[in-house]
């Protein structure tokens, strides 16, 4: 067991953990954010997919100790009240349906935007790749970053 | 109606958590009367199983319970729906809770396709019911005649005065009223929830991590468990060392459980510790012999052999219309095939889990994703040797279903788990365990013959089904004299007109749990079907589709749907070379739908799913938005199961593990998706979450067949190697 201090959604959580612990089950467990989800363990499923300096990564693989003095972010914090361009979207099309890889797909979702604020098919093909979705949501997910980036343009406020 | 004249509000109050004054109306299904009734509960004793349905309070709280559990089917706004539109109150009013098994009526699961259709009539008769109550409550205290008074966004008007009063003002009053005998529904034509593409109120919580799935549930003192269990089906357990495992720090214990499926009964071992990762570290820690059994023999390609030689068996008859043997001997063109299609895991993206507790009193509470609070009760009042009462299940969100939460194994192992540590346990499957474990949807074989006259005219058919039964594997008295319904599933039950039809179903005895999944075996049975209807066609030289319109010259909805796909598909407008279409359609309990897919034949080879064009028949829709989402699903499930790996027993276990040599359809596989809504109304209400996935794989072969001349009779293919 060891101490680290983690940055997650600009919070500060102090914690004792297994070193080799994956960033998964402490975000999860041990930070009490429930939102990011378990699928294979094996990053195969994105289910898991949270952002580290703002690039996606799979924390089922990732040990705790990859995290400290990183930025972490996971879905519960790309914004404060759901209104994220890629939330709005996301509700627009309602594209979940079981829901449970949808934490992972948005967190893909925002880290594609982030860079390509426009993406074409195939951009969204090349960067959604990692996350599975059992219930077969693909055609909302597409139509819905489409939609968000529209939304995004729309607002021109900030970046993604 | 009867009016129960007793005043019990204890039991009622335990349910629903109530304080104040409240108007509470449920239905009743003591057994004596039959037909369920609908009742005023504000006042009523507890002498027979209630379901409350609707509960407002003086605050104007407005709660429906939900009995369906939302699995990603949408019964989360389906179901309320229901009852909202006939309350005359908008979604946003309303409080949705999942009912826990409160009383033991039947209906508290989700499965079958059934949620909406089965609860159509009655939960907009509860709705209305309660309507006209508020309705009659602020007619009698405005002194006007209730006629003179309508409801809308939960406020009773008068329609003269133009003055309203608010449901929660009416509480009081209300339940004191006699529930109407027969409560007038809506006019659809005023509906304002039923029929529209309704917003999903679970949708906003699934965007943002709110969404509470069973395995994010917290309970105070909770440890975790990760549990081993022989890879081989019907290992028994010889023994094991669990030392190293108890050196792994977080490690509190590690004790004997048992996973029951149906008749099955498995030995496991559950590394109980802090935290879930140590409970994986003492679970890789811990050593163990299996005595296999001899079950580590089996595998699947000796299996399948097996099949192949029962396939020249006849088996029972499942169903005989005509002369079929005469009219084929006699056929002046026959053909013949076998069709072959894989076991496949459920593999839903939430991992099988439960946390349970199990207290000193034997009272147990569980917090899982399941297919039913009905279901929970159940299983662990039988498996547990508790009274259902003392059962408490919390259903949380399903992170998908498709018929493997129908099963409770991961509960009632839970609860054992619990009841051994002392302690609330949440236990969690790998994706490991999930895909290698079963229970999983049975390969089916099918064996086709046809006799063609000479004009091309099918005179003889026959589908004779070669499989494992679903029912044997999880039942002891399992009747192999008898044609098994579950297997032998739609293929009596199209539209096809044939004169001669016999079909057959020839037991083929397995040791491993098989399970219904999403469509059941229609998701195996419409592709030996759908496709040799095709080879029919060929043979005959007909359009594949004016040939089973061909078949079927009396009206019907399955002729409609193949009539509308003609147009929709653009059917008759040429593919360039290369590309090719074909089409399928496939009724059976849950429904009907129809599908034509298009592919390409790529420079390199590989096929190419571009477009699938679905039109399902439901006679009365709810909200054709979620309809269209569930098609859109159950295609890519088709598509997965078609086109991706099946599961392969190798040495008695299961070759995959997980989503690396399990794979799963990924967003730049999928092919372009257009759905149809047939509901023009009638008696008849089909199923919603199923349908779509049946038709999927023929249309696919078929298309493939058009494209390239091959035709496909065993799954699951590799497009890239056609």
């Amino acid at each position: 067991m060891a101490a680290f201090n983690l940055t997650i959604n600009n919070k500060s959580y102090a914690i004792e953990a297994d070193p080799q612990m994956p960033l998964l089950w402490v975000i999860r467990d041990l930070a009490g954010l429930k939102g990011t989800k378990f699928g294979c363990g094996i990053a195969q499923c994105g289910a898991c997919t949270i952002h580290l300096d703002g690039n996606p990564v799979r924390s089922c693989i990732l040990p705790v100790s990859a995290g400290t003095g990183r930025k972490i972010t996971t879905i519960e914090g790309i914004s404060v009240n759901s209104d994220h361009p890629v939330q709005q979207a996301w509700i627009e099309e309602q594209v979940p349906q079981c829901g449970y890889c949808q934490s992972g797909q948005i967190m893909s979702a925002v880290a594609l935007l982030k860079k390509t604020p426009k993406p074409t098919d195939a951009e969204i093909d090349t960067a959604m790749q990692g996350n599975i979705c059992r219930c077969g949501t693909y055609q909302r997910i597409r139509k819905a970053i489409h939609r968000a980036a529209e939304l995004h343009a729309g607002q021109s406020k900030k970046s993604f | 109606m009867k009016q129960p004249s007793s005043i019990d509000r204890r039991r009622f109050l335990k349910i629903t958590g109530l304080t104040g004054a409240s108007f509470i109306v449920g239905i009743s299904f003591s057994q004596a009367e039959g037909a369920p009734e609908i009742l005023n509960l504000s006042h009523v004793a507890g002498s027979f199983e209630l379901t409350p349905y609707i509960i407002i309070e003086s605050t104007g709280q407005i709660t429906i319970m939900n009995p369906k559990p939302e699995m990603g089917q949408g019964t989360w706004q389906s179901i309320p729906a229901l009852i909202a539109e006939e309350l005359c109150v908008s979604p946003d009013q309303v409080t949705i809770k999942p009912t826990s098994g409160e009383a033991q009526i039947p209906g508290q699961s989700a499965g079958g396709s059934s949620s909406v259709r089965g609860s159509y009539d009655r939960l907009r008769k509860v709705g209305a019911s309660a309507r006209e109550m508020l309705i009659k409550a602020a007619s009698d205290q405005w002194q006007v005649p209730a006629e003179e008074c309508y409801a809308e966004e939960a406020k009773v008007y008068h329609k003269p005065s133009g003055k309203n009063i608010g449901y929660g003002e009416l509480v009081e009053a209300a339940s004191k009223l006699e529930v109407p005998k027969e409560p007038k529904l809506k006019d659809p034509s005023t509906f304002r929830i039923l029929g529209k593409s309704m917003p999903r109120p679970d949708v906003p919580l699934k965007v943002n991590g709110q969404a509470v799935f069973g395995i994010d549930a917290e309970v105070p003192g909770m440890v975790y468990a990760s549990v081993e269990r022989c890879r081989v089906f019907g290992g028994k357990l010889l023994s094991y060392d669990d030392s190293e495992a108890m050196k792994v720090k977080g490690v509190q214990r590690v004790v004997k459980a048992e996973r029951v499926l149906g008749k099955n009964r498995y030995e496991s071992i559950a590394i109980v510790a802090d935290n879930y990762w140590a409970a994986l570290q003492g679970r890789k820690a811990l050593k163990v012999q299996w005595d296999y059994q001899g079950n580590d023999q089996f595998n699947t390609a000796a299996y399948e052999q097996q099949l192949r030689e029962l396939a020249k068996s006849d088996g029972v008859v499942a169903h005989n219309s005509g002369d079929f043997d005469g009219a084929f001997a006699t056929a002046p063109v026959k053909l013949e095939a076998l069709y072959e299609t894989p076991v496949v895991a459920h593999a839903t993206m939430e991992p099988m889990n439960c946390t349970a507790h199990w207290k000193e009193d034997n009272k147990v509470e569980v917090w899982v994703s399941c297919q039913g609070a009905g279901i929970i009760k159940r299983e662990l009042s039988t498996v547990l040797g508790i009274p259902q009462d003392n059962i408490i299940p919390h259903i949380l969100f399903n992170g998908g279903g498709f018929g493997r939460r129908l099963s409770a194994d991961y509960a009632t192992e839970a609860a054992m788990i619990s009841k051994a540590t002392g302690k609330p346990v949440k236990v969690i499957w790998t994706r490991e365990d999930d895909i290698q474990l079963g229970p999983f949807r049975p390969m089916t074989f099918s064996a086709m013959k046809a006799g063609l006259n000479a004009d091309g005219k099918t005179i003889a058919f026959q589908h004779k089904v070669i499989s494992p039964s679903i029912s044997a594997t999880n039942n002891d008295k399992y009747d192999k004299t008898k044609a098994d319904r579950s297997m032998t599933e739609g293929i009596s039950d199209q539209q096809y007109e044939f004169p001669n039809m016999k079909n057959l179903y020839v037991f083929a005895d397995i040791h491993i749990p098989m399970a219904p999944w999403r469509s059941v075996t229609s998701s195996t049975l419409a592709f030996a079907h759908e496709c040799f209807i095709d080879e029919m066609a060929a043979k005959a030289g007909k359009d594949p589709l004016d040939y089973r319109l061909g078949l079927m010259t009396k009206d019907s909805d399955a002729k409609n749907v193949l009539l509308k796909l003609k147009e929709v598909s653009n059917w008759n407008k040429p593919l360039p070379k290369g590309r090719g279409r074909g089409v399928a359609q496939y009724e059976f309990f849950a429904g009907l739908c129809g599908q034509v897919v298009e592919v390409t034949k790529q420079t390199n080879g590989a096929i190419k799913v571009d477009n699938v064009f679905a039109v399902i028949d439901l006679g009365t829709v709810v909200n054709p938005d979620n309809v269209k989402a569930q098609v859109e699903g159950g295609i890519v499930m088709g598509l997965v199961a078609a086109v991706k790996d099946g599961i392969i027993f190798e040495k008695g276990a299961s070759r995959q593990s997980n989503f690396n040599n399990n794979k799963m359809l990924r967003i730049n596989e999928m092919p372009k998706v257009e759905v149809h809504i047939l509901a023009n109304g009638g008696p008849v209400i089909r199923g919603v979450g199923e349908p779509g996935l049946p038709p999927l794989a023929p249309a696919l072969c078929n298309a493939i067949y058009a494209a390239t001349g091959k035709r496909i009779r065993r799954l699951p293919i590799d497009l890239n190697k056609i």
